[in-house]
């Protein structure tokens, strides 16, 4: 196994709120990493700091052995790293179809973009095939601020998808839609892991961590505090004293997940 | 064979070309000329700012450059008065692009609303400029070489140039709307942050939009400078310039096509129309203000928006595909509390 994506020694501070201090994360090749972590523990942050939307304060990010530290969101994207959003972010007033191209050009040079159409067939072929994949194929001509909140996480995850990136981070993919959906994305990660692709996923579902996730590292107050198969960090005291300290609410999940250990 | 939409723009077109032949009143003709003039200029900046989303309120900059290089050309190459200097035209456009560039390049560093105040603090720079410096002429402006082809069709050759930037703008603006440039400028539009996340380079589009943008403004301050003969700082600098041409997409449509046409075609008509029939300059502005609050109010997204909804049952449509698709397959039951 090799790691694929990696944080080290990674601190950002909000005027005094210490964000994130020294964090270090690994993920490796082909797996599927878990992140989880109290409210406010810093894992959406660690996820802009590696994106490039958060420059740190200290600390490196490496991508393929390549340092990527304060490289731009889409020189990092290009590089083959996607995300998606807690508050799912789609381009609401254009179409579903036309939400899929925008990925495709990230390796074009924005001269190209002047002189060419805004898709070929082989992209709208792709895209479709993925809308496909996640099931929202029959909404593609609509404009995408019409769909439903679970068709939004849906179409965020495939056009992220798009770009055939190496490594996708989600964040909270499963928060806040229904069971069936919760099963349908999982039912998607596995698939595309299968494939050879690379996730890291942060989620207050333990169920969905738990059951998904090859590796989990749970943070705590910035700091990642346990790292470990899912039986281990089950078994970790530690964890559910950071997750009780922190007064969560993920902390019920947690409860059960430990006691059906 | 042509389709329903085609036809349509034909049809337009051809009223368009025949108005001067029907109409032949200079009074009614010089509407024409200052209506198709703002039809460029909405669709143009529509362009931009339509498309993009970022507010810019100092197109009048592109305007006025427009019209002093057409008028300093003009007066230093000693140009005889008449058809030759339409050649001029084009160059007002490119001397607009040679100054949007650079202002693009500063006032696009900052999000929408900054964004809008920059553009007003470098339009009133420039009129400060144009009002100050020597080779403008200050405020008693520059008189162009008068042209002597005939009162009864004077009007006739800068209408048809106007149309011919009208026509010019709005291809160009099809084509951007086609391209994936305009993708990326309604991507910006939508969540640009969101965007450079997925490899959008959002600072060079969003500045060669804007820059594009200036072009026609550019040529249609020329056109406009040699058909009124003389001008001045206040009235090619103008503020209301802005106002006027953000009010017409608003009214036609925001980020549309036929949007801006439509606003101009009728905000600049009846401007014009009401300024001549009533001889009263003050009584368009209590109208204007008036009918943009209702539209404002009632169909925020403009007229075409309102009736191409309207007219293709949308939302319904819309509605119908999510529950439907939702049904169809389980996994993308709708979203509920976790
Ligand atoms: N841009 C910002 N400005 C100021 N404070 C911020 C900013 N982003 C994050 N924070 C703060 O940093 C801390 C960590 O936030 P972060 O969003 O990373 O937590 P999280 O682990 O993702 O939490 P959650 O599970 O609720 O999503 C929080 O206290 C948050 O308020
Ligand atoms: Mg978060």
């Amino acid at each position: 196994m090799t790691t694929l994506l990696s944080a080290s020694g990674v601190s950002r501070a909000f005027g005094g709120l210490q964000a994130l201090s020294l964090c270090n994360l690994d993920v490796e090749k082909g797996s599927i990493t878990g992140l989880i972590g109290p409210n406010g523990s810093g894992k959406t942050t660690l996820f802009n700091v590696i994106t490039g939307y958060v420059k740190p304060d200290a600390g490196t990010v490496t991508f393929n052995g390549q340092n990527i530290t304060n490289a731009r969101p889409d020189a990092v994207f290009s590089l083959g790293v996607g995300r998606t959003f807690q508050l799912t972010r789609i381009f609401s007033r254009i179409s579903v179809l036309e939400n899929m191209l925008i990925a495709t050009q990230h390796d074009e040079s924005w001269l190209r973009g002047l002189l060419r159409s805004k898709s070929s067939k082989t992209e709208v072929d792709n895209a479709m095939e993925l809308l496909d994949f996640v099931g929202i194929a029959k909404l593609a001509d609509l404009q995408a601020g019409a769909l439903s909140y679970g068709q939004r996480k849906l179409l965020e995850l495939a056009y992220v998808l798009v770009a055939d990136p190496d490594v996708i981070l989600l964040d909270e993919p499963a928060g806040g839609v229904n069971l069936t959906l919760i099963n349908g994305i999982a039912e998607k990660i596995r698939t595309l892991n299968k494939a050879g692709k690379t996730f890291l996923i942060v989620e207050h579902n333990m169920e969905f961590v738990m059951s998904l996730c090859d590796s989990v590292t749970v943070m705590h107050q910035g700091s990642n505090l346990v790292t470990g198969t899912p039986a281990e960090v089950r078994a970790n005291p530690l964890v559910l004293d950071a997750y009780l300290g922190g007064g969560d609410d993920g902390e019920d999940d947690l409860r059960e997940a430990v006691a059906s250990a | 064979m042509l389709s329903k939409k085609n036809l349509w723009w034909v049809l337009a077109a051809a009223v368009f070309a025949l108005f001067p032949l029907v109409v032949t009143n200079p009074l009614y003709t010089t509407i024409g000329v200052f209506t198709v003039i703002y039809m460029a200029c909405a669709t143009s900046w529509n362009m931009f700012s339509g498309y993009s989303g970022y507010i810019a309120l100092g197109s009048a900059v592109f305007y006025g450059s427009g019209a002093y290089t057409m008028a300093l050309l003009s007066i230093h190459l000693h140009m005889a008065a008449g058809s030759s200097q339409f050649w001029l035209v084009p160059v007002g456009g490119l001397v607009a692009m040679a100054f949007a560039a650079p202002i693009g390049w500063i006032a696009l560093r900052v999000r929408r609303h900054t964004f809008v105040v920059i553009t007003i603090a470098v339009f009133f720079i420039f009129q400060l400029a144009a009002i100050n410096f020597g080779f403008t002429g200050g405020t008693s402006g520059l008189n162009l070489p008068f042209i002597t082809w005939g009162f009864q069709n004077y009007n006739t050759p800068f209408y048809y140039v106007g149309l011919i930037l009208v026509v010019f703008a709005t291809l160009l603006s099809m084509a951007v709307r086609r391209s994936r440039f305009g993708l990326q400028l309604l991507a910006i539009r939508d969540d640009e942050d969101r965007a450079l996340g997925l490899g959008v380079k959002v600072s060079a589009v969003k500045i060669t939009g804007f820059t594009m943008s200036a072009f026609t403004v550019g040529m249609a301050g020329a056109l406009y400078a040699l058909f009124v003969g003389q001008i001045y700082p206040q009235f090619v600098f103008d503020p209301m310039f802005d106002v006027s041409i953000a009010l017409m997409t608003f009214l036609g449509g925001l980020g549309t096509l036929t949007g801006p046409l439509l606003g101009a075609l009728i905000l600049e008509a009846s401007q014009q129309y009401l300024t001549v029939t009533f001889s009263n300059g003050s009584l368009y502005l209590i109208l204007f203000g008036a009918l943009f609050l209702i539209v404002i109010i009632f169909m925020p997204q403009g007229i075409v928006v309102y009736l191409r909804d309207r007219v293709t049952k949308r939302v319904e449509r819309e509605r119908a595909a999510v529950a439907a698709n939702d049904i169809a397959s389980p996994d993308v039951a709708l979203g509920g509390a976790r």
